[in-house]
């Protein structure tokens, strides 16, 4: 029997970003929170050690142990799906801060047209642009509605970048400057603006100056050290969890965080959540946490997992295109960039940060013409200057064997003579792409894991190949030597190699429950008191990392909760 | 280098660092390493050691001294010593791998094992049953069983053009060997050479830095604030974790 606990007014499930800022907002106005977290506490002074590549980068540190909880996956709905037994396509978080410890830091805003898709296609293309089985969808918000949020998430983060010349309106300009500018970003900017397109400074959470948010945060500068991706920043200079929201609200006595607390289950009575179960991982102890409201902050996966493991909301159906939970899982088409080698130049590239970088928004979105092409959407497309490792980079031209003398000497000479323009393509959900539980493989609890049923379509392929082109003059026009590296191809979705931890969707929002799991505020449509928080939320996902968005939909969600609880119950919709 | 800049050898310590930066620390301090470092006293400076006369942390925890014998041969192919500096095996690489196989990645104690195990597509990644010891252990031995029944003599005893043939043969997969792809053990072995070769010498390779030397990599520095956006190359002694813990 689980031990029953007292009563608070939140519980929280997860505590990196999502859970963070929901904890900090509700706190301030005088919420009594439980933030459970499965993993360990962290600090900053934790990483004394962190500049070591093969244990956080290569043997992954800071990610949730794979032996006691993984995913499943297939391509198709007719194959067996096999659990991720290591890991290769993305990294997922665990402990205090998440994901949020160990992320970059690139922090864009999606575009006006995000949130309006299916809208703005029809309208621009008509109806026949969306081909069978794309089931993208408006977010029920718009851009201009949820601008505020964006704005306040900035402000919180600390938020370094100058102002894109083809994204949405702002309120105001970016807290702080942009980040210094490389050689590599210059040459990009340049050889950008010969072809007319509109390059600007990658926005960032890794702070250009000192800066104290409107929380009383203070924190110093990025020193560029190089290791940021995939490692804890010692400085507290990368905007993550820890060092911004998780203080603000633990200074008001308010909140409580129970680390190594595994949440299993949200327990409902009807349509109305009364708390968890989760289990003490140290001891094996069983609890329950009765709470007016539960708050889901526990990533895309476990988001979807938990509600559908507590028999909470409508599972999805492939079959019928009915249900809501597990609906468009989408993911983000890395392929389609070119590298170029420079014979004549040398760069720091082992220098960097994690949002350094130059980028454009030519092809992103509907900022281009689709009429003539065989796909929609697009890509953000940008030389990033991350610091590159000496095990994970080595880079040679094409042509070069992978081992041997000539491997070496290639490998040396052009470790800081290489220039990657990359294309982060959007991703479009499909009827066929879903999330559901595995009816074989279990976690460490006995509970089944979360499957993927996921491929490469041909509008992503579309999509590689038109980017890489794009990417390929660039590279070009900054001046490379004739062998570049043009990748064009987009083979079958493969789990194996790295190529982003951008997964959205599963719990999407939407304007109608037929449609969709939770409503603009993230309330779930078929419980009210559960509010569903994260890239889960996304209809589908963009030509950007995700956490810009994901933070200003956590800030319109902890307001949407403030409201709830002062309405005494009800719909926000 | 003729375009390189080289800045003068200075190890520095993050708490010489964070005292020396000027890095600005508000009212609510949680930047905590600074905060915790600023306010200890510096330790003075040690004199430099000579260096040891042997080095006591290369010593076998898993290999056999045979399997060894092919694991450093293999590596140097790999990753051979030439005009720009040392190879694999003055590099300690197969120590690195050795030490690494004895440990939880040997064990893959960090990865999903649990049954049961049905072969699956390529894109669903590995799905054997076998830990990555006992892939070394099979892999090896095919080695030299591949190598003494097409040139007579174990793999280290080859000359190098024959023990290259030997790794291609696995690397292509021309040979079949039943619970693992001759490939996936090359991967591996190609793989853990590239980490014993850059990975920071507290793991046991990457002798002296040696291997980050070559890359002109400058290893565990505490900021490139000085340099981002020069437009130079420059040119650094590179500093490992070890020169961090001066206490
Ligand atoms: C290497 C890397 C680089 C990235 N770079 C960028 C970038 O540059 N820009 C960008 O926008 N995004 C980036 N991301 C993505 C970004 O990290 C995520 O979007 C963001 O952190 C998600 O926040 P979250 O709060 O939704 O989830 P998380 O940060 O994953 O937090 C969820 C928390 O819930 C906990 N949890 C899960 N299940 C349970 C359970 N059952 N019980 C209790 N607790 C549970 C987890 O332990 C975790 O702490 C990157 C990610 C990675 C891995
Ligand atoms: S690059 Fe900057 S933000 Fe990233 S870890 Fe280093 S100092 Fe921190």
């Amino acid at each position: 029997m689980a031990k029953k606990l007292p009563k608070v007014d939140v519980v929280i499930v997860g505590v990196g970003w999502g859970g963070g800022i929901i904890a900090s907002e509700l706190t301030k106005q005088g919420l009594t929170v439980v933030g459970l977290e499965r993993g360990k506490e962290r600090k900053t002074e934790d990483y004394f050690m962190v500049h070591d590549e093969l244990r956080y980068a290569l043997r992954y540190e800071m990610m949730q142990d794979l032996s006691k909880e993984t995913i499943t996956f297939r391509s198709k709905m007719n194959i067996r799906a096999l659990p991720m037994r290591s890991y290769g396509s993305f990294l997922i978080g665990t402990g205090l801060g998440g994901a949020g410890i160990h992320w970059n830091g690139q922090t864009f805003r999606f575009l006006p047209y995000d949130f309006e898709i299916r809208s703005k296609t029809i309208e621009r293309y008509g109806a026949k642009k969306i081909p069978e089985g794309m089931t993208i969808q408006d977010w029920g918000i718009t851009y201009d509605q949820l601008e505020p949020y964006f704005d306040k998430f900035e402000k919180m983060a600390g938020i370094a970048g100058e102002e894109n010349p083809l994204g949405g309106k702002r309120s105001s300009p970016y807290p702080i400057p942009p980040m210094r500018t490389t050689p590599s970003m210059k040459m990009f900017a340049d050889a950008a603006k010969k072809k007319n397109l509109h390059p600007y400074i990658l926005p960032s959470a890794n702070l250009s100056q000192a800066y104290t948010n409107p929380d009383g945060v203070a924190r110093a500068a990025c020193q560029y050290c190089g290791f940021c991706e995939r490692f804890g920043c010692e400085y507290g200079a990368k905007a993550d969890p820890v060092v911004t929201v998780i203080p603000v609200a633990k200074k008001t006595g308010k909140f409580e965080i129970r680390t190594h607390s595994h949440v299993r289950r949200i327990l409902h009575t009807g349509n109305k959540a009364t708390g968890v179960l989760y289990t003490d991982v140290t001891t094996g102890e069983e609890f329950e946490q009765p709470a007016d409201i539960v708050v889901m902050t526990s990533y895309v996966f476990n988001n979807a997992r938990i509600l559908l493991m507590s028999k909470l909301g409508k599972p999805y159906d492939p079959a019928t295109g009915k249900g809501v939970i597990g609906k468009n899982y989408a993911y983000q088409v890395m392929r389609g960039g070119a590298v170029g080698f420079f014979d004549d130049k040398e760069f720091n590239n082992f220098a960097g940060a994690g949002s350094l970088g130059m980028c454009l928004d030519d092809y992103n979105g509907d900022n281009f013409d689709h009429s003539d092409l065989k796909f929609i959407h697009g890509a953000n497309i940008a030389v990033t200057q991350t610091g590159f490792r000496p095990i994970g980079t080595n880079k040679v031209p094409p042509g070069t064997p992978s081992w041997g003398k000539d491997f070496k000497a290639a490998s040396i000479k052009y470790t800081n003579r290489f220039i990657s323009v990359g294309a982060q393509g959007a991703s479009m959900p499909f009827r066929q792409h879903f999330l559901d539980l595995d009816p074989t493989y279990k976690d460490a609890f006995g509970d089944p894991l979360m499957r993927i049923t996921y491929d490469f379509v041909d509008q992503d392929r579309e999509l590689a190949a038109f980017c890489a082109d794009k990417c390929a003059e660039i590279v070009k026009e900054m001046g490379a030597n004739e062998k570049l590296e043009i990748n064009r191809k987009l083979g079958p979705y493969d789990i194996t190699p790295y190529q982003s931890t951008h997964n959205t969707g599963g719990v999407i929002m939407g304007a109608s429950p037929e449609t969709s799991a939770v409503n603009n505020y993230l309330q779930m449509w078929d419980a009210e008191n559960v509010f569903v928080v994260g890239a889960s939320a996304f209809a589908h996902n963009s030509g950007y990392n995700p956490t810009g968005t994901m933070g200003a939909l956590s800030y319109r969600a902890a307001e949407g909760i403030l409201k709830y609880r002062k309405s005494a119950g009800g719909m926000l919709v | 280098m003729a375009d390189s800049n080289n800045v003068k050898e200075q190890p520095v310590s993050r708490r010489n660092f964070l005292k020396n930066s000027g890095l600005v620390l508000g009212s609510l301090v949680v930047g905590g390493v600074a905060g915790s470092l600023l306010r200890k006293p510096e330790p003075p400076a040690q004199p430099a050691a000579p260096p040891p006369a042997a080095d006591y942390n290369q010593a076998l925890m898993f290999f056999t001294p045979e399997q060894f014998k092919v694991v450093d041969a293999a590596c140097e192919r790999i990753y051979p010593e030439d005009e720009l500096g040392p190879g694999a095996k003055a590099l300690g690489a197969a120590y690195f791998i050795d030490h690494q196989l004895a440990g939880d990645w040997g064990f893959n104690a960090r990865e999903y094992m649990q049954a049961p195990f049905f072969p699956g597509e390529i894109t669903q990644g590995y799905q054997g049953r076998l830990k990555r010891r006992e892939i070394f252990d099979i892999g090896l031995q095919e080695m030299n069983n591949y190598s003494n029944s097409t040139h007579g003599k174990r793999f280290y005893e080859l000359p190098p053009e024959q023990q290259d043939a030997v790794l291609k043969a696995f690397e292509t997969d021309e040979l079949k060997l039943t619970t693992i792809s001759a490939s996936t053990f090359f991967n591996m072995l190609r793989a853990s050479t590239i980490e014993g070769v850059y990975a920071d010498p507290l793991y046991g390779g990457n002798k002296n830095m040696d291997g980050w030397k070559m890359k002109n990599f400058p290893g565990n520095q505490m900021a490139y604030t000085q340099l981002i956006d020069k437009p130079e190359f420059v040119k650094m002694a590179p500093l490992s974790l070890r020169d961090h813990q001066q206490h």
